[in-house]
Parts: C-alpha cells; sequence; structure tokens
C-alpha cells in the first residue's frame, strides 16, 4: 500500500494577521505549523502502513521553510519527502493542484490523502482538483476510513448526517477533524527523521517551467473591521434576561 | 461567448437548499446589471417539481435534469452533468452555496472546465466589468477581493446567509436537459442521518451555542430549550467537543463551522481566537458567561455576566411569553 500525503505548512491558528508596506498578508515573524487538517492525514496514511505495509510519501508545494512541515511528517513516521519549490510562479489552488499532479504521477499510489481544506485560504478544492487532473475518485470530508482488497468505503460527513461512499483504489480522500488523533513525534522518529530523504524539486523539474498560471488573481487585502463590545444588561439575572429579550426584538430586531 | 450567470441549485430529498434562493436573490441583481440571463441548474430524481420556485426568487431559466442515478449526490455524477451544460451553454458564471455538497461539487467542476473558483465568499460585485468577490481568509482574520479576469464561467461557492433570500418572481422557462452521468465511481452504500427538528448549523439564522460554562454533556439541555422557543440551531465551542460533551459536528470555529446567523446567543463560551473567527461574521452575537473579562464580551452586542445556569432558563421562559 503506498500513499501520498499532501501537506501544507500554514500559519499557527494563534497567529495575528498584518498587512505589510504592499498592502499583502504581512509573512514575517509569523509562527508556522502543519495544516491542522493536514495532520489527520499524515496520521491516517501511518495507520493504514502500520495496519498493510507500503510506504508513506508526504509532498508540499512552497518555499524552503515548508520543510519543518514536511520533517514533522517525518518524524511522526512517514517514510520520505517532497517539496516543490513553485519560484515565482503565481500560485492559485488551479496552479498548486497542477504542481502536485505532475509531482504525484511520477510516484506509484493507491491512496492520495490530504486535509479537506487548509486554515490559511480554506478553500478546500486542491485535493479535489488533483483527483480530477489525476483521473481517479474523490471522497471529501472523511471521518472514517477502511481499506480492504483494493477498495475502501470512506464515512463522509454530509449536512445533518454522514454517508458510506465504496470506491475502487487508487483514490483520493481528505481528512475531516474525528478521523483520528494525530501522534506526536517522539524524540527517536525526530532523530530518525534527520536522515530520511528529502527531495528538493523545481517546476523545471518536473517539465512546468512557464507552464504554470494562477487562474484567480488577489486584488486586495484588508483587515476586517473590528467588532465594537456592545452593552453589558446589569441587573438580577431576572432582569436581565427581561431586558435582553426586550433589548433583540425592540433594538436589534432579530426576533 | 461566455454569458449568463448559473447557479447550482442545492437540494437534498426533495429541499431546495436556501442558500439557493439567497444566490438567485443577489445573482439576480448582478445578471441585471450585466443585463444577462440568470439561470438555475437543478439535478436530482422527481425534482422537476421544484423547477418553479426558482423563478419566484428570480431566475429567467431552469435547467432540470432528472436520472435515478441523480437521486443522491455523488461527486462524479453530479461533476459530470454540471461540467457537460456548462460546456454546452457557455455561461459567464456559475455560482454554488459553500455547503458540504456545493464545496465538493465546485472544485470537481472547476477543475474539469479548468477555470478559476473562490470558495466560502462573503460579497459579490461588478467592478469595472468583472465580477470581483470578497472572502475571508486566515478564519476571517483577513479578507481578500479576489476576480478570475480570463477563464470561463467564473465560479465561486458563496457562504450561507451571506444574502437574503427576497423573492422577485417571474415565470422561469424550464428546460428539461437528458444528462449523461457517465461513471460514478462513488458507490453510496449507506446514508445516516441524525433526525433533528432543528435547523442545520450553516443555514440557521439563530444559533445557541455552549462551551467550558457548561460544564457536563447533560446541561445542554438548557440550550436546546432556549433553541427550540428560537426554532434555533444548537452549536458548541472546541472546549465543549473536546472534553466529549457533544459532538464534532456542532462545533463552530476555525476547526469547524463557519457560521453567519442573524443572531448568536454564545452561553458559557470565554471567545477564543479559534472560536471567534468562525462566528465573528454573525450580525447579532450575544454573550452570557459569568466571567467579566471573557474575551467574547469584546465582540458580544449584547452581554449578560451571570450564571448561565440562571440566566438561560429565566431567557428561555422570557422569550416563550413573548413569542406566544
Amino acid at each position: 500500500m503506498n500513499i501520498v500525503v499532501c501537506l501544507k505548512q500554514t500559519f499557527d491558528t494563534e497567529a495575528k494577521i498584518t498587512l505589510d508596506a504592499g498592502g499583502k498578508i504581512e509573512r514575517k515573524g509569523v509562527s508556522l505549523i502543519m495544516n491542522p487538517y493536514d495532520e489527520f492525514a499524515v496520521e491516517e496514511a501511518l495507520r493504514l502502513k502500520e495496519k498493510d505495509g507500503g510506504e508513506v510519501t508526504v509532498i508540499s508545494v512552497g518555499e524552503s521553510s515548508a520543510q519543518d512541515a514536511l520533517r514533522q511528517a517525518l518524524a511522526m513516521g512517514a517514510d520520505k519527502a517532497i517539496l516543490v519549490d513553485p519560484g515565482e510562479a503565481e500560485l492559485d489552488e488551479y496552479a498548486t493542484a497542477t504542481i502536485l499532479a505532475k509531482a504525484i504521477s511520477g510516484l506509484e499510489y493507491d491512496i492520495i490523502l490530504g486535509g479537506f481544506r487548509a486554515i490559511d485560504d480554506g478553500s478546500a478544492q486542491v485535493a479535489g482538483r488533483v483527483a480530477e487532473i489525476l483521473n481517479v475518485p474523490v471522497v471529501n470530508v472523511v471521518t472514517k476510513l477502511e481499506v480492504e482488497g483494493g477498495k475502501a468505503v470512506a464515512t463522509r460527513e454530509i449536512e445533518g448526517g454522514s454517508e458510506l461512499v465504496e470506491v475502487a483504489l487508487p483514490a483520493v480522500f481528505t481528512a475531516q477533524k474525528g478521523l483520528n488523533e494525530p501522534r506526536y513525534p517522539s524524540m527517536k522518529g525526530i532523530m530518525k527523521a534527520k536522515k530520511k530523504p528529502m527531495q528538493k524539486m523545481t517546476l523545471g523539474d518536473l517539465g512546468l517551467e512557464g507552464q504554470v498560471a494562477a487562474k484567480v488573481k488577489a486584488l486586495s487585502y484588508s483587515l476586517p473591521e473590528p467588532r465594537k463590545a456592545g452593552k453589558i444588561i446589569p441587573g438580577e439575572a431576572a432582569e436581565a434576561a427581561r431586558e435582553l429579550a426586550k433589548l433583540l426584538r425592540e433594538e436589534a430586531k432579530v426576533i | 461567448m461566455a454569458k449568463g450567470i448559473w447557479v447550482f441549485a442545492e437540494q437534498r430529498e426533495g429541499q431546495i437548499k436556501k442558500v439557493t434562493y439567497e444566490l438567485l436573490s443577489e445573482g439576480r441583481k448582478i445578471a441585471d446589471q450585466l443585463g444577462e440571463e440568470l439561470c438555475a441548474v437543478l439535478l436530482g430524481k422527481g425534482v422537476a417539481g421544484l423547477a418553479s420556485s426558482l423563478g419566484e426568487y428570480g431566475a429567467d431559466k431552469v435547467y432540470v435534469a432528472e436520472s435515478d442515478a441523480l437521486e443522491n449526490y455523488t461527486t462524479d455524477g453530479y461533476t459530470n452533468v454540471v461540467a457537460d451544460l456548462v460546456k454546452q451553454y457557455e455561461p459567464g458564471a456559475l455560482l454554488l452555496g459553500c455547503t458540504v455538497t456545493g464545496r465538493d461539487l465546485a472544485a470537481q467542476v472547476a477543475q474539469r472546465l479548468e477555470t478559476g473558483l473562490m470558495t466560502d465568499c462573503t460579497g459579490m460585485a461588478i467592478e469595472d466589468g468583472q465580477l470581483v468577490f470578497t472572502r475571508p481568509i486566515y478564519a476571517g482574520k483577513a479578507m481578500v477581493k479576489a476576480a478570475c479576469p480570463e477563464a470561463r464561467p467564473v465560479m465561486a461557492t458563496i457562504r450561507p446567509n451571506t444574502f437574503a433570500a427576497v423573492p422577485n418572481a417571474r415565470e422561469a422557462e424550464i428546460i428539461t436537459v437528458t444528462p449523461n452521468t457517465g461513471d460514478i465511481r462513488q458507490v453510496i452504500k449507506d446514508i445516516v442521518r441524525q433526525i433533528s427538528e432543528r435547523p442545520e448549523l450553516t443555514e440557521a439564522d439563530i444559533i445557541v451555542s455552549g462551551g467550558r460554562g457548561m460544564k457536563g454533556p447533560e446541561n445542554f439541555k438548557l440550550l436546546e430549550e432556549l433553541a427550540d422557543v428560537l426554532g434555533a440551531a444548537v452549536g458548541a465551542s472546541r472546549a465543549a467537543v473536546d472534553a466529549g460533551w457533544i459532538p464534532h459536528t456542532y462545533q463552530v470555529g476555525q476547526t469547524g463551522k463557519t457560521v453567519s446567523p442573524v443572531l448568536y446567543i454564545a452561553c458559557g463560551i470565554s471567545g477564543a481566537i479559534q472560536h471567534l473567527a468562525g462566528m465573528s461574521s454573525s450580525k447579532c452575537i450575544v454573550a452570557i458567561n459569568k466571567d467579566e473579562e471573557a474575551n467574547i464580551f469584546k465582540v458580544a452586542d449584547y452581554g449578560i455576566v451571570g450564571d448561565l445556569f440562571e440566566v438561560v432558563p429565566l431567557l428561555t421562559e422570557e422569550l416563550k411569553k413573548m413569542l406566544a
């Protein structure tokens, strides 16, 4: 069972977002983590490998700092990592998926995993696009995955419930919270990870030099108006509850 | 020449999702500004009867594709049919609700058509002759305005509750198409529905949410009682979910659902940044918390500093009287 996990390095969830002098998102001084949904994907890959054997390859498109996220996955137990440096290419989800799919097409895989969305741009489309380019089926927002005999049955979250979806492998699955509890890398794992292969590629290596262009263009960034604190309703509980009900109806007009 | 604004009409079990009407209402304004037509595309089995309701919210035309294979949503079945229709009729834009289904379908269709897709948008306007979308990034800590200048159709998924659903009655022309559902690789083995009388969290107008201050799973009953008086959905913070008091499907926040109801009532929720990310686009926020220093009061329109176990039942009683 060969498994490829697509992962992304993102800002820490606690990161404060500011804009730089050029009006773009300031990236300096922000602590970076592996996208939490991708951690579920890495964990699931490791569990499948522990059950059925095989190899887990983690792959990311990003600048050299993304090596840290890949190293973390190696320390958790993945076997090898690939980092594709997009250079100056402008990336959107189309472009990123094009690069990932090209890199993955050179690997052997039964299963491709990724988080169902990244917590930074939250776009939830790269893994699906990769599946479409590679012409393999995708099952999104998976909370349980059972693999047997060249097939997988995935439980996926739908509004107001869940559904069981069966697909033949190879296939792409995207992880939702609840799929598993990701392990922490052990000290031994961290030491071992230093010796595991980290392959660095450029778009030229993939034959994509000058071939990748974003479809979507960001026009401008802004920070939302902070919400203002409203009023604290004074008084005993009964009095305050009565006043709140009245304000919701007469002032806020929301009920 | 790509022309026309299309809206994917999402239905499940013969019910059109509210977000569809919201998209048609706002799509109508955009179509009028551009002087183009607004069309809905409706897939399913036995759904033709729903088509006229799409006209009531502004659709000029409704493309209806019916097939046994489209009874339940499957990624491949719906992608094949929607992508074929778009190739045939070449609309300028295709809008979907940012729901589980909308998100799933949009990514596949966008890649099949090799076009751009902006997801979870909270704003849509025409600027300098092109459709521009606003979307929250970094869980709402920043916003980006983006466009898809060349590839067509421009695709976007829009967060439910972003636009008002406004009736704009017209008699839609119903166009029945014969779908080719193609090879469907996802086989649905079972669908499990949680039976709930309450609205879906992401579509609810009112949400009553509980956090660490709820102290245990049994106390969510208090929130359910308040929710039922208001016809509201129940939500939870990560703290309550991680404590195992309520399933993850109820979680609001950065690693849960993003919601923008008209009214959000936060009970015993401290207001961690991850939680605020998921609900700060709510129109009116109420906080009930005994810690007057709690972060949630910094974003709340109305706050009560007090014991929720005392305040919530009293509020339920007050509202019951008021709404009776």
